[in-house]
């Protein structure tokens, strides 16, 4: 009464279900590093620090929102003093002209999705 | 004193991520070798246990019964809290992995009305509590598949969206982050203020419960308040995966903290309480059917006893019993006679080999 069969396969389904990860993406996709974006051309420095930017830019635009929408300010000071409008459009995809080559490779890539688009229109209607 | 050793415990290890990262840069120790030493301990450790548990015989059937054992025709039987054959027993040990019916009822004694009167009712929460953290843990281990997975796989995808249905904040909040939280916290919190439960808790309960808080916590800072380059921890956990890791600068120390913690959980998990995961699937209490009187359970441990029948005792003294006037069953001469048909005949003895 060992059940040793039930118990192996058991076993074995285990070990496929806990390492998926290390055969899923080896097998079905691709490990591919971070990826590359396209960066403006003109410009060398973003609305703040580059490092400040990957770790809070959604909270900027969250803040930005309301800041528009609910008490009108439209310029945002930026820690370096320069002067931006605070705007989705016509701010971030000034200067990051393509969205498909800069905000979603890097959302692709995590896997975000953000809803902002449902309503906001790109520039270069992408 | 056994609570806060465990919160020593486990601030020290918080303390040693932060010395080990933060202030000496051990990055390819805390997110290179680390990861996968633990991954080892924690697959081979639980392949070991359980390749342990099978080896152990089941000396006896003994499955826990709640209900009417299957009986005559006109007598309805609890198919589930009784099972008779592997098809019921399967449908009883999934009610008890995914559904945890054995805690679901859980019964708690009370005086009510007045000191002299003793209630038996139904006490749910510790069900509710067990359930909102086992299945919010496993939300939120499958979303941190987006990790380590590229591409991402739709249903961790769909999780995400159904996670963060409320689109509050950016990132959005998921809820089961706070549930998660929660629940560990209420587990904790329970066996912290109810006494006996107190009484009867130990290290190995509460070390468990604050490293799951540690991990909980680091993990909600990360998203929401101290946050790091989600980009280059991806980047790190495909490298993982695909034996070419290379620790990333951008990560935090709080990342390498939550991190550290998630692998110490690894490789204490085999050697804890929590190889309940393994071990509910072998619990002989509720993975047998109870069908003892139709299917003989043989005991592995036993082995051919030598015996010595009544039989083969007159058979040997039958002449000096009949001799001294003792009742036999057989007299000599009817040996004799039986012995010779047999000799002559083919099985005509086998009757009485048999009699006892
Ligand atoms: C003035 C032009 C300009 C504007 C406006 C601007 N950016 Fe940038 N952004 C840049 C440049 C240039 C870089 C690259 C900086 C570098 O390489 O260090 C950058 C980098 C970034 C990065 C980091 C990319 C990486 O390498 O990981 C993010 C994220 C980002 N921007 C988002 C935004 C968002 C969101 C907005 C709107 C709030 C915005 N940017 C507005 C010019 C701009
Ligand atoms: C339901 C539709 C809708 C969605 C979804 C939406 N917005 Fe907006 N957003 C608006 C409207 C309408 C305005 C007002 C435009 C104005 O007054 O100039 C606005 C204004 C803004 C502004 C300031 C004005 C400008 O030119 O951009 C920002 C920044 C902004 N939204 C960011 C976001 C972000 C970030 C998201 C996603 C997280 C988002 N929005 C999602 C409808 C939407
Ligand atoms: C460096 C990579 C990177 C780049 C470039 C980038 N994002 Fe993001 N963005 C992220 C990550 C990562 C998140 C989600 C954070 C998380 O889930 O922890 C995110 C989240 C967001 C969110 C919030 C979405 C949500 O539902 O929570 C918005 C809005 C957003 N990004 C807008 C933009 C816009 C607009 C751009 C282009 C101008 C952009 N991002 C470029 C990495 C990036
Ligand atoms: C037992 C395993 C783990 C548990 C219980 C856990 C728990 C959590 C929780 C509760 C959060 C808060 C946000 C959310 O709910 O998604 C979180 C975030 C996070 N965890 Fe974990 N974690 C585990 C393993 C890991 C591992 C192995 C990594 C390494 C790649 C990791 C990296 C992160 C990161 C980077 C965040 C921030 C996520 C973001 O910004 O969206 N976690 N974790």
């Amino acid at each position: 009464m060992y059940d040793t069969g039930k118990i192996l396969a058991g076993l074995v389904a285990f070990i496929v279900v806990a390492t998926f990860p290390l055969w899923f993406t080896n097998l079905f996709g691709s490990p591919s590093a971070r990826p590359v974006l396209e960066l403006p051309k003109g410009e060398k420095k973003c609305v703040e620090d580059t490092e400040y930017m990957r770790h809070w830019h959604m909270n900027m635009l969250d803040q930005w929102r309301n800041e528009v929408v609910r008490e009108g300010k439209r310029m945002y000071v930026s820690s370096d003093g320069r002067k931006f409008e605070m705007s989705l459009n016509k701010n971030c995809l000034k200067c990051h002209e393509s969205r498909a080559k800069f905000c979603d490779r890097c959302h692709n890539y995590m896997a975000v999705d953000p809803y902002c688009w449902d309503c906001h229109v790109t520039p270069t209607g992408e | 004193m056994k609570f806060i050793g465990s919160l020593v415990a486990v601030l020290l290890l918080v303390l040693l991520a932060y010395l080990g990262v933060g202030v000496a840069g051990l990055r390819e120790l805390f997110g290179v070798v680390l990861p996968y030493v633990s991954v080892v301990v924690l697959l081979l450790g639980i392949v070991w246990r359980v390749l342990c548990w099978a080896k152990s015989p089941v000396p006896f059937k003994i499955p826990t019964t709640c209900g009417q054992e299957k009986s005559l025709p006109w007598i309805k039987q609890n198919k589930l809290d009784n099972p008779s054959n592997g098809l019921q027993v399967v449908g009883r040990m999934i009610l008890e992995i995914l559904f945890f019916r054995s805690l679901f009822r859980n019964t708690r004694m009370d005086f009510r009305g007045g000191e002299e009167k003793v209630v038996y009712g139904p006490s749910k929460w510790l069900w509710i509590g067990a359930i909102a953290f086992h299945y919010s843990f496993l939300v939120v281990f499958f979303r941190h598949l987006r990790f380590f997975s590229e591409p991402v796989p739709w249903l961790v995808k769909l999780t995400q969206d159904v996670d963060g249905f409320f689109q509050l904040g950016v990132p959005a909040f998921y809820i089961t982050t706070f549930v998660f939280i929660g629940a560990v916290g209420y587990l904790l919190l329970r066996r912290l203020f109810i006494p006996q439960l107190r009484y009867i808790s130990l290290v190995n309960d509460y070390f468990p419960l604050l490293l799951l808080l540690g991990i909980g916590t680091t993990g909600f800072f990360l998203r929401h308040l101290f946050k790091t380059d989600v980009v280059a921890i991806k980047e790190l956990a495909l490298g993982l995966v695909s034996f070419g890791p290379k620790a990333p600068v951008e990560a935090s120390w709080l990342f390498y903290c939550h991190l550290f913690l998630v692998c110490v959980l690894f490789m204490y998990l085999p050697f804890s309480k929590i190889m309940h995961l393994a071990g509910v699937f072998l619990s002989p209490s509720r993975n047998m059917p109870n069908n003892n009187r139709a299917v003989r359970h043989v005991n592995p441990w036993n082995y051919p006893v030598k015996v010595h029948t009544y039989e083969e005792y007159e058979d040997e003294f039958r002449e000096k019993m009949y001799a001294a006037g003792l009742p036999v069953e057989k007299t000599p001469e009817q040996a004799a006679a039986e012995k010779s048909a047999g000799d002559n005949g083919d099985d005509a003895s086998s009757g009485t080999d048999n009699k006892e």
